[in-house]
């Protein structure tokens, strides 16, 4: 108990006084989630919406594949990508091994199946609507995935948010191929981690509060800027 | 400007998990301006099917031969389903569509789409979110926005069947205002509304085209006994 109040004052410390540390570290995690979070939307939205629209002869094994993938474990993901990035891995003469670019590299591969895989979902029963109308207006394959992607934006704000989600709060695999390097590859959650590891528990559960109130802020940004709930049924 | 009628189907079968929904059909559409095919039938005699096939919804199995080749032909065409199928967009993005599909540029394509909404009525309507109107509306807006195009062929498939009597009343005068410049194939089950609009009729029965022929004839002495059942009003089997 004790711990938990002395966290609570812990992290409104560290708010009021604009602690330098902590804004660096915060702004480090956002810029890392969110650049790894635009890039899974950009491969993910139009992968699932593609994956709604067409038939192929492999289509369920891809889905089922992408559905598997979600549940990929972030520090087995962490570990690939650090043998991939490591000197003498194939990639290692880019020296981007405890880099912020190998972080964002780590959670594009954690986040994209999981927006693409929400936003199939979400394309397919739209798709299901909207499929004799687009056929026979002779939409081309281009135009379908691009309606469907404007019409269902606000299922695809979901899973950008559900993208964000698991993005922000993940430690595994940045940790294995940030380093945590103080100044350089810290974000919130490897600076809980290690406050943790330290027996800092006022300090870590500062940080926890910080990082809760962040992704609050992004998502309630978000679907105000979407205007969700407010017209009509969608 | 070259036509994409007359169409031509010949043995032309639709076949959902192996089950013949409509078919073996031959049947030809002319060029002639300002008819009015009439499909009639008793429910599940494959109406919708048929329409459906026209205009290649669903792959056939034999020939739909139009004109011109199909994509082109399709860009002639239009179709207004039995359930009104909206856009998640404002009633002026949904008049609009067709033409942003076809490349038309946003700005053109709105005021052609804020002429064709007055010709319609649905002026006062534009801004509204078009999942949001009635079903009478609904109808309407799916009407012009078929009609927009200036399709030279409209497939309307029991347009009138969710509506009630003024609506009905209403959707059924803009479809005979369209059949002026605009070949219109309509599947009905309203004997009422097939006796007031058709110059042709087709009659199906079990998939199959059973009869055909000029409206005028066909209401007044149609050569076959199912036919004639199916006017009078009997249960026809």
């Amino acid at each position: 108990m004790d711990d938990l109040i002395a966290g609570l004052a812990a992290a409104f410390r560290l708010i009021v006084t604009a602690d330098p540390e902590l804004i660096e570290i915060s702004i480090r995690s956002l810029q890392v989630t969110l650049t790894a979070v635009a890039i899974g939307c950009l491969l993910g939205l139009p992968l699932g919406a593609w994956l709604a629209v067409r038939r192929f002869r492999w289509r369920r094994g891809v889905i089922a594949t992408l559905n598997a993938l979600i549940g990929l474990p972030p520090v087995v993901v962490g570990l690939v990508v650090y043998l991939m990035l490591s000197r003498s891995g194939p990639f290692g003469v880019l020296g981007l091994l405890f880099t912020p670019t190998a972080m964002i590299i780590a959670q594009v591969i954690i986040v994209t199946p999981l927006v693409a895989s929400i936003a199939h979902q979400a394309m397919r029963e739209l798709w299901a609507e909207y499929h004799d109308l687009l056929i026979s207006m002779n939409a081309t394959k281009t135009q379908r995935i691009l309606t469907l992607l404007i019409d269902g934006r606000r299922a695809l704000l979901l899973a950008a948010l559900a993208g964000f989600g698991r993005a922000i709060g993940e430690v595994g695999a940045i940790m294995i191929v940030g380093g945590n390097i103080d100044g350089a590859t810290r974000v919130l959650t490897t600076a809980i981690a290690l406050e943790t590891g330290r027996g800092d528990f006022a300090l870590a559960l500062g940080l926890g509060i910080v990082l809760i109130v962040l992704s609050l802020l992004i998502s309630g940004a978000s679907h105000w800027a979407m205007r969700t709930e407010r017209q009509g049924r969608w | 400007m070259v036509s994409a009628l007359p169409l031509h189907l010949e043995a032309a079968t639709l076949r959902r998990r192996g089950r013949v929904l409509v078919g073996p059909v031959d049947l030809s559409l002319d060029a002639r301006d300002g008819g009015v095919t009439v499909v009639i039938g008793p429910n599940g005699s494959g109406k919708t099917s048929l329409l459906r096939m026209m205009h290649g919804l669903q792959r056939a199995e034999g020939q739909v031969r139009w004109a011109l080749p199909a994509d082109e032909a399709r860009q002639r065409q239009a179709y207004v389903f039995q359930q009104p199928i909206v856009l998640r967009r404002s009633v002026l993005a949904n008049l609009a569509f067709p033409l942003r599909l076809r490349g038309v540029p946003r700005p053109a394509a709105f005021a052609q789409a804020e002429e064709q909404a007055a010709r319609f009525g649905l002026t006062g309507l534009l801004r509204q979110a078009a999942p949001s109107l009635s079903g009478g509306e609904t109808q309407r807006l799916a009407l012009a926005r078929a009609l927009i195009t200036q399709p030279e062929i409209l497939f309307a498939d029991e347009p009138c069947a969710a509506l009630d009597g003024s609506a009905t009343r209403e959707i059924e005068a803009r479809l005979v205002e369209a059949a002026q410049s605009t070949r219109l194939v309509m599947a009905t089950h309203d004997m009422g509304q097939a006796r007031r609009i058709a110059s042709e009729v087709v009659f199906l029965l079990h998939g199959k085209v059973h009869e055909t022929g000029p409206a005028g004839a066909f209401f007044a002495g149609p050569k076959t006994e199912a036919a004639a059942a199916f006017l009078r009003g009997d249960i026809v089997e």
